[in-house]
């Protein structure tokens, strides 16, 4: 027993110690950082991209932003908010961080919210954007760096009105973005919207979906159906045929992440985003050609977003000269959005989602083999959200 | 609805019931014969599809990929037998199902550690790439003919096996009385040792014709598992020809049930309640001719009575 209880205490102090070290080796002035991302199950891919990207930004600066040495701690939420909520916590609560970053899917951000802005630290959102924190709900310590939910469906609408399509089938998973995306695309179409078909998430078969399209007599899909779903939906829609009388029209459908799976069968199909990894701004070719160099896969949104959102954080430090002490000072300098994004123009709203363009993207296939969307038109130029008139800041 | 999208919409019921079948067969074997309860049985499909990607790469050819595949697949069944299942036979279910459970973890991640989180695709084979106009926009490729037969090919061979030849009377022996069987010098270790490699082999077989259908990703084998179950346990635990019915009947109601139900809704209710009440109730549909089943007839449609 004795032998054990000092073993015990031995151990204790060895863990003291470590705990010491590391604690020094991390220095008390380095700017630290906690990212929650989703980077297990099916949709781990967007995660990855996201700690890539961002990972990247620390890279090319010798593991700083902004001046100050940055420790980064990225913690999966495996898509399920009491992991997230219990992530963001330990974040916050153990490790003190100055910025948390997160997340990919909204439900797991409506999660983390609360308890990140009640401990006063800032939140930025690589991806998610849900409508609920952009109008009365905004909050001073909350940025969007991507876009919000439902403006790529809005600016689709307005897409399907310039290619005068009259008569549109919408295919999207029954759950809240699928629905957020209807109401988008309706806001904006001018058409007829002849069917909503809802599948369950995690759809497998579109063969019964499909043959209802074809004897609908539209003549353009809209779909919102990311990750495996849509490698799925596209292959089907090619194989049946319907890809030489329907356009298929669509966002977070056929992008980087889901093209190495589509490949061939998407080429020439059309989407809405903010960004392409071939638009001609020299911050884009340089981080695009970066990317791939380091990482060997071509970046998608969720990457370009990300390294945006460490380049923001980078320009706030700079401003501040890393004082985490003045929150007020902090959040200015995040307000004036002072970075060069690989997107062109950006700006923050007032309730801190993202004023930008809006592009028709179209896939193709590159010279190497490998594929991509490419920018083909704006849309609508610094395109700003419709809540942001609610938000009282 | 048409008759055509009606006539398109059984064929895709049909289609869907016959891979249904392909994994469900395997699922009431070991369930029915050994009274094993499998949950890795999903993730067996899961591993055929990763198998007949692989061997497609390294052989470029489709049939020696899925021959290939089907021999990998019996293995892996009958390396899990002997290191884990075959300690397992004697326990009670809950301990089954852990075990089990951790093998759908463990193989789900490492096929994200071998192939990465994205989703894969492969083609289906060149001689079977055509299709077959239905209407003047739709399509129906050959491949998903192909899959309608090589499950009707299976579902008889099976039934052959299982009621017409020695191993398939052992089988239903070994079943009901294990005890008598062994004690007539017959080795039902290893008898279960045969069973279970071809149910892996089966679950195996769907995962490779599903994989140039529907993409290839981990934790595929995850959502089909309690559609199998909920096939076998409408068939009746155990039986094959149970499992066939039980698979037609799932996948026609879930297709054809699926769009029938919507479009009466949507005559009975404005588009505004019947677009939310529709898709809801749609998924549950398979689950409620479940519990219409189990009220009816507990013990399934067609129960194995000692007999397959």
């Amino acid at each position: 027993m004795k032998a054990r209880s000092k073993n015990t205490i031995a151990n204790l102090a060895t863990v003291l110690a470590l705990n010491t070290a590391l604690c020094s080796a991390a220095l008390a002035e380095d700017i630290k950082i906690g990212m929650v991302v989703t980077l297990s199950g099916p949709p781990a891919a967007l995660g990855q991209q996201i700690v890539d990207g961002f990972q990247l930004a620390l890279d090319q600066n010798g593991g700083k932003l902004g001046g100050e040495t940055v420790s980064l701690i990225v913690e999966d939420d495996e898509l399920k908010p009491d992991v997230a909520l219990l992530k963001a916590k330990s974040l916050v609560e153990r490790d003190e961080v100055d910025f948390v970053v997160g997340t990919v899917f909204s439900n797991t951000l409506q999660a983390i919210f609360k308890p990140v802005i009640q401990s006063d630290t800032f939140l930025i959102s690589p991806n998610a954007g849900p409508s609920t924190f952009a109008g009365k709900n905004c909050n001073p310590n909350f940025f969007v760096t991507s876009y919000q939910n439902n403006q790529n469906a809005e600016v689709s609408g307005l897409i399907a009105n310039e290619m005068g399509f009259e008569n549109v089938v919408i295919v999207v998973p029954n759950y809240q973005a699928g629905r957020d995306n209807v109401a988008g695309y309706k806001q904006t179409f001018k058409g007829t919207v002849v069917d909503e078909v809802f599948t369950p998430l995690g759809h497998q078969d579109f063969s019964s979906e499909l043959a209802k399209i074809s004897t609908s007599d539209a003549d353009a899909l809209f779909t919102f159906m990311p990750g495996g779903m849509g490698v799925r939906l596209v292959k089907q829609f090619e194989a049946s045929g319907l890809d030489e009388s329907i356009k298929f029209t669509s966002v977070f459908t056929t992008d980087e992440t889901t093209l190495p799976g589509q490949q061939d069968a998407a080429v020439g199909f059309l989407s809405a985003g903010s960004w392409a990894p071939d638009m001609k701004t020299e911050a884009n070719l340089a981080f695009v050609s970066a990317f791939e160099e380091t990482y060997g896969y071509v970046p998608g949104s969720f990457a370009a977003q990300s390294y945006d959102t460490a380049n923001l954080i980078a320009s706030a430090l700079e401003k501040t000269g890393g004082d985490m002490g003045d929150k007020d000072a902090m959040r200015a300098a995040l307000e004036a959005a002072d970075f060069n994004s690989v997107r062109g123009s950006f700006s923050f709203s007032n309730n801190h989602y993202p004023v930008q363009d809006f592009h028709l993207l179209e896939v193709a296939k590159r010279e190497d083999g490998k594929f991509w969307t490419t920018a083909k038109k704006t849309i609508v130029t610094d395109y700003a959200d419709s809540f942001h008139s609610e938000c009282k800041m | 609805m048409s008759l055509t999208l009606f006539l398109i919409q059984c064929l895709n019921g049909l289609q869907y019931g016959t891979l249904l079948f392909l994994i469900a067969a395997g699922l009431t074997l070991v369930f029915g014969v050994m009274g094993f309860i499998n949950l890795a049985h999903g993730v067996q499909y899961m591993v055929g599809a990763y198998l007949v990607f692989a061997f497609q790469q390294l052989t470029g050819s489709f049939v020696a990929a899925v021959i290939l595949s089907m021999a990998a697949a019996l293995l892996l069944g009958l390396l899990l037998e002997h290191f884990v299942f075959r300690h397992l036979y004697g326990r009670d279910h809950l301990a089954q199902v852990l075990a089990t459970f951790g093998i759908i973890i463990f193989l789900n991640e490492l096929a994200k550690i071998l192939f990465g989180p994205g989703t894969l695709t492969i083609e289906p084979p060149e001689f079977l790439a055509g299709s077959v106009q239905l209407t003047e926009q739709l399509r129906y490729p050959v491949y998903r003919f192909v899959t309608i037969l090589a499950g009707l090919i299976v579902a008889v061979l099976l039934y052959i096996t299982v009621t017409r030849t020695r191993v398939g009377m052992l089988i239903r022996a070994g079943a009901t009385t294990p005890d008598m069987v062994s004690a007539l010098g017959i080795n039902v270790q290893k008898l279960f040792m045969i069973v279970f490699g071809v149910g892996a082999m089966l679950a195996g077989f769907a995962g490779v014709i599903a994989a140039p259908i529907f993409a290839i990703e981990p934790g595929m084998g995850d959502n089909i598992l309690i559609i199998a179950f909920v096939v076998i346990i409408i068939g009746g635990v155990g039986s094959i020809r149970g499992a066939f019915l039980g698979a037609l009947m799932v996948g026609l109601f879930d297709t054809v049930g699926r769009t029938l139900l919507i479009e009466g809704l949507e005559v009975v209710f404005p588009p505004s309640v019947s677009n939310q009440v529709g898709p809801a109730l749609a998924s549950m549909l398979v689950y409620i001719l479940m519990a219409a089943v189990l009220v009816v007839r507990p013990q399934g449609l067609l129960p194995a009575k000692g007999a397959a």
